[in-house]
């Protein structure tokens, strides 16, 4: 389904990513993990072709993103469903048009289809009647569960997480993660996670790939990474800081 | 030196960043009609908000520049001069190059402003995963809009300008109405407000475009936000004053009055 191909990119000097390749089958759900600052939503963004590697190519489904225009990616990424970082919601828009932006630009359903669809998915993420609202009236959970909604009513194929619960309490990120995996298991839908939740990595994955300095250091089953002994993972998961970096 | 050439080199980057992102809105137009309701708005906030604007610059201008007229005209006896000075200026000058700096003051920095917060918070690629180009849905109505309110607005800013004009000539400085309106009649001609009015419309679409290519390009969060809108406003101010030189040139030659 997803398949990346020997993937660079620099930021001047910053080598961000340095020849990462992988397959990802679908209806797989894949966490990629990674400590702040090593490419994790660098490669998520170049997944949805938001941004172009230096080199390599990412193929969906064998369409190659890397050799298309913007407005040929466009057609590409209605298989895709994002759900941003701060969700990205449109502040001038209420919940219900954020929610139905691209069912309404593409004008093939009635108002009443639109709305029934609206509610649907508003149902799927538990926010019922919040349609009128805006953006600002929202809590961080609550917009993300918006973003999510707006990524699932096209009914993608491949849904890409950016960090989905950072910043939110752990009853939140719980129902967070629950709504992940319910997605994925309902809608067959091929899952990437970018994310440092701990917690998320081992509710939600069943494949984690961990990248370090720019290229993928493990790539595994949560057990196998929860259980390793190597110490690079194994400070990571379970939160160990070198003493290097409390030398200040 | 090197300063210079670093700046000179910048300045014709964005040069030609700026036209990449004119020929897009073009191919924009033919790929993906704009809808009537985003057109509507966008006209709505360019043209009906501006109006306070464009009336205090229009009436106040074609009042200075009528007291002007008359303190110089008046010492050699050509008084009923006045409110043809006044319409030949804001025709072709005054009245779309004011009209365009308020309007870069008020719209442009609102694009930028607008545009650069969708850019730093991920709204704009929000767009993009929803299938969506943003030139199509932010940039080419925003310029269309720019494009059919201006010319309303100039056309607006010259009539008030005009009429402050002849009524503080007429009611204070005792100008004889029906010669000054009938030497205004005799200078001013079709050309010189077709002149003004295509302007107008050049000076909405680099507005519209100056101002949507300054927040797509907005970097590094608040600040980003604010360079972008102060960007904006300086650089479609010197656009229009620049283009209106050379639009001078061009409109006298290809439409002489």
């Amino acid at each position: 389904m997803i398949e990346v191909q020997d993937l660079h990119k620099s930021f001047g000097t910053q080598k961000v990513l340095d020849g990462v390749s992988f397959k990802i089958e679908k209806g797989e759900t894949v966490m990629l993990v990674g400590r702040s600052g090593c490419g994790k939503s660098v490669l998520l963004k170049q997944l949805a072709g938001l941004m172009s590697p230096d080199s390599g190519n990412v193929l969906i489904a064998g369409e190659n993103l890397c050799s298309k225009t913007e407005r040929q990616l466009l057609i590409v990424r209605r298989r895709f469903g994002v759900l941003f970082q701060g969700a990205a919601l449109f502040d001038s828009m209420t919940v219900e048009e954020n929610i139905s932006f691209l069912l309404r630009r593409e004008g093939k359903l009635s108002a009443k289809e639109i709305s029934d669809r609206v509610n649907e998915v508003l149902a799927v993420v538990q926010l019922p009647g919040t349609g009128h609202k805006k953006p600002s009236e929202l809590s961080g959970g609550m917009r993300k569960r918006v973003g999510l909604a707006r990524a699932i009513i096209y009914r993608p194929e491949i849904m890409l997480y950016d960090e989905p619960t950072t910043g939110l309490d752990p009853v939140v990120s719980d129902s967070i993660d629950k709504m992940i995996h319910r997605i994925a298991r309902e809608f067959n839908v091929t899952s990437i996670v970018v994310t440092h939740d701990i917690r998320s990595m081992r509710r939600v994955g069943e494949r984690i790939i961990l990248l370090a300095n720019g290229k993928i250091y493990a790539d595994d089953t949560p057990e196998n990474i929860f259980s390793s002994k190597d110490t690079m993972i194994h400070n990571f998961v379970n939160g160990v800081s070198d003493d290097k970096e409390i030398d200040f | 030196m090197s300063l210079l050439l670093t700046r000179l080199h910048s300045g014709l980057l964005q040069l030609g960043e700026i036209a990449l992102l004119a020929t897009d809105v073009v191919k924009s137009l033919f790929q993906s009609r704009p809808r009537l309701s985003e057109l509507v708005e966008h006209t709505y906030f360019i043209g009906v908000k501006s109006q306070s604007v464009v009336l205090i610059t229009g009436g106040f201008t074609g009042m200075v520049l009528a007291a002007q007229a008359y303190f110089q005209f008046h010492t050699v006896g050509m008084d009923t001069a006045v409110l043809a000075l006044v319409s030949v200026s804001m025709n072709s000058e005054l009245g779309p190059v004011l009209t365009g700096l308020m309007v870069a003051g008020r719209v442009g920095a609102a694009i930028a402003a607008e545009l650069g917060t969708m850019r730093v918070t991920e709204q704009i690629d929000a767009l993009r995963t929803l299938a969506t180009h943003p030139v199509d849905y932010l940039v080419t109505p925003r310029v269309i809009a720019g494009i059919v309110a201006m010319p309303l607005l100039a056309a607006e800013a010259v009539v008030v300008g005009i009429a402050a004009a002849y009524v503080i000539s007429v009611s204070l400085m005792n100008i004889d109405a029906a010669y000054g309106v009938q030497n205004m009649l005799y200078y001013s001609s079709v050309a010189k407000t077709l002149h003004g009015l295509i302007k107008a419309a050049i000076f909405g679409a680099l507005i519209g475009l100056i101002g949507s290519y300054k927040g797509l390009n907005c970097r590094d969060g608040a600040e980003g936000v604010g360079r972008a809108t102060t960007e904006a406003v300086v650089t479609i101010s010197i656009s229009i004053l620049i283009s209106n030189f050379f639009l001078t040139l061009l409109l006298t030659k290809l439409m002489p009055p």
